[in-house]
């Protein structure tokens, strides 16, 4: 009885431990007074949501999680910190305004509404790849295969994207040759 | 009779019977278009030109119409409203009326023309001026040959207009605009009842042309439905004949150029309602109440407008208010079932009293534009032709035998005594009037010692040839004039009366006094050409010896108009101021028209103006700019407030989607908890 | 006794919270750097949801979805940080209420 429930176990360990790190580090990001702070307790919150997904038997969006998110994202939000040279905040990070009350209170509302939604659990049509069969077939390899023939278009449109997005940041973050006098 | 084939051509001339109207318009064209390219004297001779062939062509008409079976022609031009069931066109109509008011206006009007160009040699609005005399005979043309109401009511309009453009000829002048603008509104007024007229014609009998609805009429309306039309009718009528109440714009129209006057509001336009009386006739025929009510109005009109002629200074207003006067005998005639006596009397009204008009424009041509009479005076040396013209109309004017307007004016008051003694006695003390006051002005203008000062009397000069030529032929006709309308009792034929009656059948109007023949005759729808040939020949029925008393009686009173005017104002002028200065307040009364115009202006004017004051600030400022402002207001105030949403802080608009986002959310939780 | 698995609304509770502190955080800082990470948090807690109903419906849409949305925070990230710098190369400030350009 133990084995059998040792994973389970296990597993809501890991989950419990990682959701609450989670909550908690995302609780403290949006506190913080120092940017950098904030950018690090971001990184924490990565990681433990991919450890969340390791815990959903997709290994595969949990690595690209780490290394786009954790690694290339984080990484140009805490160049542009260090970049701009933001001084701290004096002031209270937090300094209540009635909208930003009215604000909170509505995003508290939404939270209740949406705990009232998923209560039931995960409801809709149920396809074909269980977990097995994609934990045997390879979860890149089933990715990569439906992103090559069910999703090609998307695909392709989100490469111009990304072009897109280069050559836009390109553009924006030069330096124009006044500015250089 | 009326067998013989008629010559084609001559028939087929009555074809072209639209070219009595187009001639005219031809000329309006050319002289609006062009007048001020061409040479003044191109103007003048294309205006008097185009009235002129209307005349020869009218009169050759005429004598082609005695030709036809029925003296009756009618031809429709165009299709002009076809609408559903109804339908109306453009179509004219020669019959003995309305070949007799065509002779009338185009003659008239072509010897006014004439004057014309010599009256206004000097005026800068030259080209103007003959447009729209030109715009006018074409109107009144329209309006007199027109065979349906509709046409008809165009020339009615359209002449309206034209006085309206003509009065205020000299715009500059502020009187001159106001006047041109009272005649139109009062015009107006008379015009709503004539619509309204034309209005019931229609729901009656469902087509506007005059055979159809003359022939229908007897079976189609009732009496109260007949009174009722006849009665608008004539109350457009009183609008554009000058009758009481509305008369009132008449003596203002003096403001105008005086051949303006004598033509328009002499001879022609003024005369359209005596016309459309005479044309309605067979639905008069069915109201005597209308009727009597025609003939009240006349009579009262004709007496009260010579009382105000007494005590007039300006020469023109004289003869206006005596204008008034001769239409309520013309309507004083038609309303006692003498149609054709009436049209009589138009007729001879059109010679003397436009010989007048024109005389009188000569006599201000000489003194240089004055009006006043009192500033006149022994022009009888000075300027005879005028003096000699003048004098003519004004015997006939006042109904000296054998001038025309005895025997016009002497046949109306005869039928007005068979109809009432009291109708006959108030016009018979009217024609005694009018000779005073006509007698009178001749007296003040051309008698005497000039009052005039000197450098006016310096310049005085008869009028040149061609404007004595025209008063001259006015004269002769006024004097001619009434011989085709002798009556029996004095060994004529009346020919006028019977060439009229082929147009206007009643059964009751008896100037030969044969009356039983000629009503079987009429009754059983013989020829026109029969009639009067029986009627000419049965002249030998008793002529009724009152009607010598009558006509002497007439003579006399006139003569006793012309003692009272030489004694007050040759002979014994001390009586005058004496008894001017006794009856000073009846004086002032009369002198200002006994306060008719303030009267209007008080109770009609001032309201109106006042009910537009107040529409205007309470109504229209208050109520609709308000509302108006308001809106715009409003629009301003919501996006004042719906401004601020964009302010351009980025959290604030997180902030709109998060709200949104809770609505949406909220939406399906709630349908998930209560349904 | 068997324990049960891990139920999926567990895992969606845990997307909801995060998705919703994302939230907070956008409409409460001022410094515009931690708005932009809280708008990443927002992403990031919608792929967890993603994947889950992924996982628990036996499907692999969301994982491609998740793919994507990577792609595109990606992308933004990088174009979004390029307009910070140059508002702050030109406004000198990046607290969002000092910045109001885009108003009436």
């Amino acid at each position: 009885m133990f084995a059998q429930n040792i994973s389970i176990v296990f597993q809501w360990l890991v989950f419990l431990g990682t959701a609450f790190v989670a909550i908690l580090a995302s609780i403290l990001m949006i506190t913080r007074k120092n940017p950098i702070h904030s950018a690090l307790l971001l990184i924490l919150t990565f990681l433990c949501t991919a450890v969340l997904f390791f815990l959903l038997q997709n290994p595969f969006i949990a690595i690209i999680q780490i290394l786009v998110y954790a690694g290339a994202i984080m990484m140009l939000i805490v160049f542009v910190i260090m970049l701009l040279e933001l001084e701290e905040e004096l002031v209270s990070p937090l300094k209540i305004s009635f909208s930003k009350g009215v604000g909170v209170l509505t995003a508290l509302l939404i939270m209740l509404g949406l705990f009232f939604a998923v209560f039931g659990g995960a409801r809709g049509a149920i396809g074909e790849y269980t977990p097995e069969k994609v934990s045997q077939l390879g979860s890149a390899k089933v990715v990569g295969k439906l992103l090559f023939t069910d999703y090609l278009l998307p695909f392709e449109i989100v490469s111009i994207l990304l072009m897109a997005a280069i050559v836009g940041a390109i553009v924006l973050a030069k330096q124009r040759p006044s500015e250089k006098e | 009779m009326g067998d013989r084939a008629l010559p084609l051509e001559e028939t087929a001339m009555l074809e072209f019977v639209w070219l009595i109207p187009l001639f005219p318009a031809i000329g309006f064209v050319i002289n609006g278009l062009f007048g001020r390219q061409i040479n003044r004297k191109a103007v003048g001779l294309v205006a008097c030109a185009a009235i002129g062939l209307s005349a020869v062509f009218s009169s050759v008409l005429f004598f082609v119409l005695l030709k036809q079976p029925d003296y009756f022609f009618e031809k429709e031009i165009f299709s002009w409203i076809v609408s559903g069931q109804f339908a109306a066109a453009v179509g004219y109509q020669v019959d003995a009326l309305s070949i007799v008011m065509a002779l009338a206006v185009s003659w008239v009007s072509f010897f006014i023309h004439v004057y014309s160009i010599g009256y206004m040699h000097d005026d800068p609005g030259y080209p103007r001026y003959f447009t729209y005399l030109n715009l006018f005979v074409f109107m009144m043309l329209n309006l007199v040959l027109a065979n349906n109401f509709l046409l008809m009511f165009v020339g009615w309009e359209g002449v309206g207009l034209c006085s309206y453009l003509l009065i205020g000829f000299w715009f500059e002048k502020d009187s001159a605009s106001n006047a041109g603008k009272k005649a139109f509104v009062v015009n107006r007024v008379g015009d709503f009842g004539f619509l309204l007229g034309i209005f019931l014609l229609v729901t009656h009998f469902g087509t506007l042309n005059f055979s159809q609805i003359f022939a229908s009429a007897p079976q189609v309306l009732t009496v109260s439905a007949a009174t009722m039309i006849a009665v608008l009718l004539f109350i457009g009528a009183t609008g554009k004949s000058a009758q009481l109440p509305l008369y009132v714009w008449l003596p203002d129209a003096m403001e105008g150029p005086t051949p303006v006057s004598s033509l328009i509001h002499a001879a022609t336009m003024v005369t359209a309602g005596v016309y459309m009386v005479a044309r309605c006739h067979v639905i008069y025929e069915m109201a005597p109440v209308a009727l009597a009510i025609v003939a009240a109005v006349g009579v009262l009109t004709a007496i009260y407008a010579a009382s105000i002629g007494f005590a007039q200074n300006d020469i023109k207003k004289v003869l206006a208010y005596s204008t008034i006067s001769q239409l309520g005998y013309m309507f004083l005639g038609v309303g006692v079932g003498a149609y054709s006596a009436g049209i009589f009397h138009l007729m001879t009204h059109a010679f003397f009293k436009g010989l007048l008009f024109l005389a009188a424009g000569s006599v201000m041509h000489a003194m240089s534009g004055e009006l006043d009479m009192r500033k006149m005076g022994g022009l009888r040396k000075l300027t005879p032709v005028t003096f000699w013209t003048f004098l003519i109309a004004t015997l006939a004017i006042a109904g000296f035998p054998p001038l025309s307007g005895f025997f016009s004016k002497d046949e109306i008051l005869w039928h007005a005594f068979k109809q009432s003694r009291l109708l006959w006695a108030i016009g018979f003390v009217a024609a005694g009037m009018t000779s005073f006051y006509m007698f009178r002005a001749v007296f003040m203008t051309f008698f005497r010692e000039s009052r005039a000062p000197e450098t006016v009397k310096k310049h005085i000069h008869e009028s040149p040839k061609i404007m004595t030529v025209p008063l001259i032929i006015l004269a002769g006709l006024s004097i001619v004039g009434g011989w085709v309308g002798i009556p029996h009792a004095l060994g004529g034929a009346n020919r006028f009366h019977q060439f009229l009656s082929t147009a206007i059948k009643v059964s009751h109007e008896t100037a030969g006094h044969a009356a039983s023949k000629v009503h079987i005759m009429l009754a059983s729808n013989q020829p026109a050409a029969e009639i009067a040939k029986h009627g000419m020949t049965s002249t030998h029925s008793a002529v009724d010896p009152t009607e010598y008393v009558l006509m002497a009686a007439s003579v006399g009173i006139a003569l006793v108009g012309l003692a009272f005017a030489y004694l007050l104002y040759i002979t014994k002028p001390g009586l005058l101021e004496r008894l001017v200065s006794s009856w000073h307040r009846l004086h002032r009364l009369v002198f200002n028209k006994y306060y008719v115009d303030e009267i209007y202006e008080y109770l009609f004017v001032d309201s109106l103006k006042g009910l537009g004051r107040g529409l205007w600030k309470g109504a229209d400022t208050f109520f609709i700019d308000g509302t108006v402002n308001g809106v715009a207001d409003v629009a301003g105030i919501l996006s004042n407030l719906t401004r601020r949403i964009q302010n351009g802080l980025v959290q604030s608009y997180a902030l709109s989607m998060v709200v949104g986002g809770m609505v949406v959310v909220g939406y399906y939780v709630i349908r998930a908890i209560f349904f | 006794m068997t324990i049960p698995p891990i139920p999926s609304a567990a895992y969606l509770i845990v997307g909801a919270m995060l998705f919703i502190i994302g939230a907070v955080g956008v409409l409460t800082r001022r410094n515009g750097i931690v708005v932009f990470m809280s708008i990443e948090l927002m992403l990031n807690s919608v792929n967890l949801s993603l994947i889950t109903f992924s996982h628990f419906l036996n499907s692999m849409d969301g994982v491609l979805f998740v793919f994507f949305v990577m792609a595109v925070a990606a992308a933004e990230a990088g174009v979004g940080l390029a307009i910070f710098v140059q508002l702050y190369r030109t406004q000198k400030t990046i607290h969002l209420d000092e910045v109001h350009l885009m108003r009436w």
